[in-house]
């Protein structure tokens, strides 16, 4: 079953394969030195939808910022499809239109309208013409449902808008990655479960990789062909769990034999890390 | 604005108990005032001023009198010059101080130790300093301004989110790109702040600088501002001129800060929807 799943990531799309080799991240705050990744290798197929599950505080968000480019790497290394992002003799990557982050807090620019917003990629690539690229983000954005709030600012719509704003902005760079960082954590249960759904609609049309960090065990079955399951700081997988429901899924998922058995699978690996993190007294973030 | 706009904003409940409040306050005042000739007991404080009535008699032998405008005109003249001036000035040293760490830590401890100095303190250096006492009295109305809107710049640009920046970096901007549409529209709504901050110090300076000099380069009268205006009333002992000038100078201040309102409204039309 798990090879259909994978052929089913894989068939349509060709690139965004990540291969995260032994890498090591140690933070060096006033000479104390602290572990936050360890020796992690993770080997994620182009379009795969990579749920990485763990503690809060585990390093995961260390990793995302890896790839993203946005901080080093103390050792290992990184590759987007066979080509080096980080490693040895390139300690930190280039942030790139190939690597969109989707942000935990969200950073839409409040000063553009959500139109503009998504037309600022393509803007700053500048390889479009701007007919172009508002055509093109007008379109995105009525396929997302988004119809009606191009000339709104960001503060005038709903927090689960916004996230969608987020992403479609994110899928006009035409990225190979996009790497969401809990994306939902601040939003309640019910707009979750709309917003979930709608990021799978939104895949299912542009399939890319998805490196999509989360705490949310139910969030993390329902949206990903596999989870990682990562031990409390310092950060490595620890348990690997296929999901093997076929896509393409719908919230009636949730309540299918499988989902809960996968659930009871992944559900004590989880809390025992998460205990391990609340008695070493981990903080949030 | 349309007309019906406007009208329904005069007419508003707000606009209507504060016209209400600013009656009330002028009743009292009269009543005050002219506490001795009706209750044969002089009140304390409100008994030694000048009642409103007379004042606006006062005012309205003042409303066609061409010097008086000429002191509104000089005022305002000296506070938009020394506000434009710390704008052009004080914007990009704030931005280049908040984005460059080198000038940053050159300049800003100089720039700490200058700014607890009130700008009535330089008054008697800024008289030896500049060649005319207009250029003195425009330059301490500077500082007034230059101070508030340097921090409130540097402030805004180092709390850009940091994130902002590196979605912008991801999605291929340039640094002059990062500059320009990140961290410059960040900055606005701290610019916006700082400079109405600012406008109300320069009102307060302008007064206090005008007093002092005596008035600017006419030595009075003509060019006096409405500082000079308020002096002179004192020393030809008219109260109520007194008055007329700190009311008049209120006016001047609620316009300025009004319209700084309205700029900034439109420069950073995002915030009107929070």
């Amino acid at each position: 079953m798990s090879t259909v799943i994978t052929e089913q990531a894989t068939d349509t799309v060709t690139e965004g394969a990540i291969r995260i080799e032994d890498v090591v991240k140690i933070y060096d705050p006033d000479g104390a030195a602290v572990m936050a990744v360890d020796h992690c290798s993770i080997d994620i197929p182009a379009g795969e939808i990579c749920m990485i599950v763990g503690p809060s505080g585990c390093g995961k968000t260390t990793l995302l910022n890896a790839i993203a480019g946005f901080h080093d790497i103390t050792s290992g290394s990184i590759h987007l499809d066979g080509e080096l992002l980080c490693g040895p003799g390139q300690p930190e990557a280039v942030p790139g239109s190939d690597r969109i982050v989707v942000f935990q807090n969200g950073a839409l620019f409040p000063w553009k309208t959500n139109l503009d917003n998504i037309a600022f990629g393509p803007m700053m690539a500048g390889k479009l013409s701007k007919q172009e690229i508002y055509d093109k983000a007008r379109s995105m954005m009525a396929d997302a449902g988004l119809s009606g709030t191009e000339n709104n600012y960001p503060g005038e719509v709903s927090s689960g808008l916004r996230r969608r704003v987020e992403i479609v902005r994110a899928l006009m760079n035409d990225p190979k990655v996009l790497l969401f960082d809990e994306p939902y954590r601040a939003l309640d249960s019910l707009t979750k479960s709309v917003m979930h759904e709608a990021l799978l609609e939104i895949y299912y049309r542009n399939k890319v990789t998805i490196f999509f960090i989360t705490h949310d065990l139910e969030e993390a079955i329902f949206l990903g062909h596999r989870l990682i399951i990562m031990s409390s700081r310092p950060c490595k997988p620890k348990k690997i769990v296929e999901v093997d429901i076929p896509h393409p899924r719908d919230y009636s998922v949730l309540t299918s034999q499988r989902f809960r058995e996968i659930m009871n699978e992944a559900k004590d690996v989880v809390h025992e890390e998460a205990q391990k993190a609340f008695d070493a007294g981990e903080k949030e973030g | 604005m349309n007309i019906k706009n406007f009208r329904s904003k005069l007419f508003s409940r707000a606009a209507l108990r504060g016209l209400i409040a600013i009656a009330i306050f002028l009743v009292i005042w009269e009543v005050g005032a002219r506490s001795e000739q009706l209750f044969g007991y002089r009140f304390p404080f409100l008994g030694l001023v000048p009642p409103p009535s007379d004042v606006f008699v006062s005012w309205g032998g003042l409303i066609g009198n061409p010097s008086y405008w000429q002191s509104w005109y000089m005022s305002f003249l000296r506070v938009f010059g020394g506000f434009t001036a710390a704008m052009i000035i004080g914007i990009p040293l704030g931005l280049f101080m908040a984005v460059n760490k080198t000038f940053y830590g050159m300049y800003f401890p100089t720039f700490e130790i200058m700014r607890p100095i009130p700008p009535l303190a330089w008054v008697p250096a800024s008289i030896i300093f500049w060649p005319t006492q207009e250029l003195s009295i425009a330059f301490v109305t500077f500082l007034g301004a230059f101070y508030t809107i340097v921090i409130n710049v540097l402030g805004g640009a180092r709390s850009i989110n940091k994130q902002y920046l590196q979605a912008a970096q991801s999605m291929g901007a340039s640094q002059w790109d990062i500059f320009r549409r990140i961290v410059l529209p960040a900055t606005l709504p701290s610019i916006v702040v700082g400079s109405a901050v600012g406008m109300g110090i320069t009102w307060e300076v302008v007064v206090a600088a005008e007093m002092i000099s005596g008035g600017g380069s006419s030595g009075g009268g003509e060019g006096g501002g409405l500082g000079f205006f308020i002096w002179s009333s004192y020393v030809g002992g008219s109260y109520e001129q007194i008055v007329v000038g700190m009311i008049s100078i209120g006016i001047a201040g609620y316009f300025s800060s009004e319209l700084l309102r309205q700029l900034g409204g439109l420069l950073t039309p995002w915030l009107k929807t929070r």
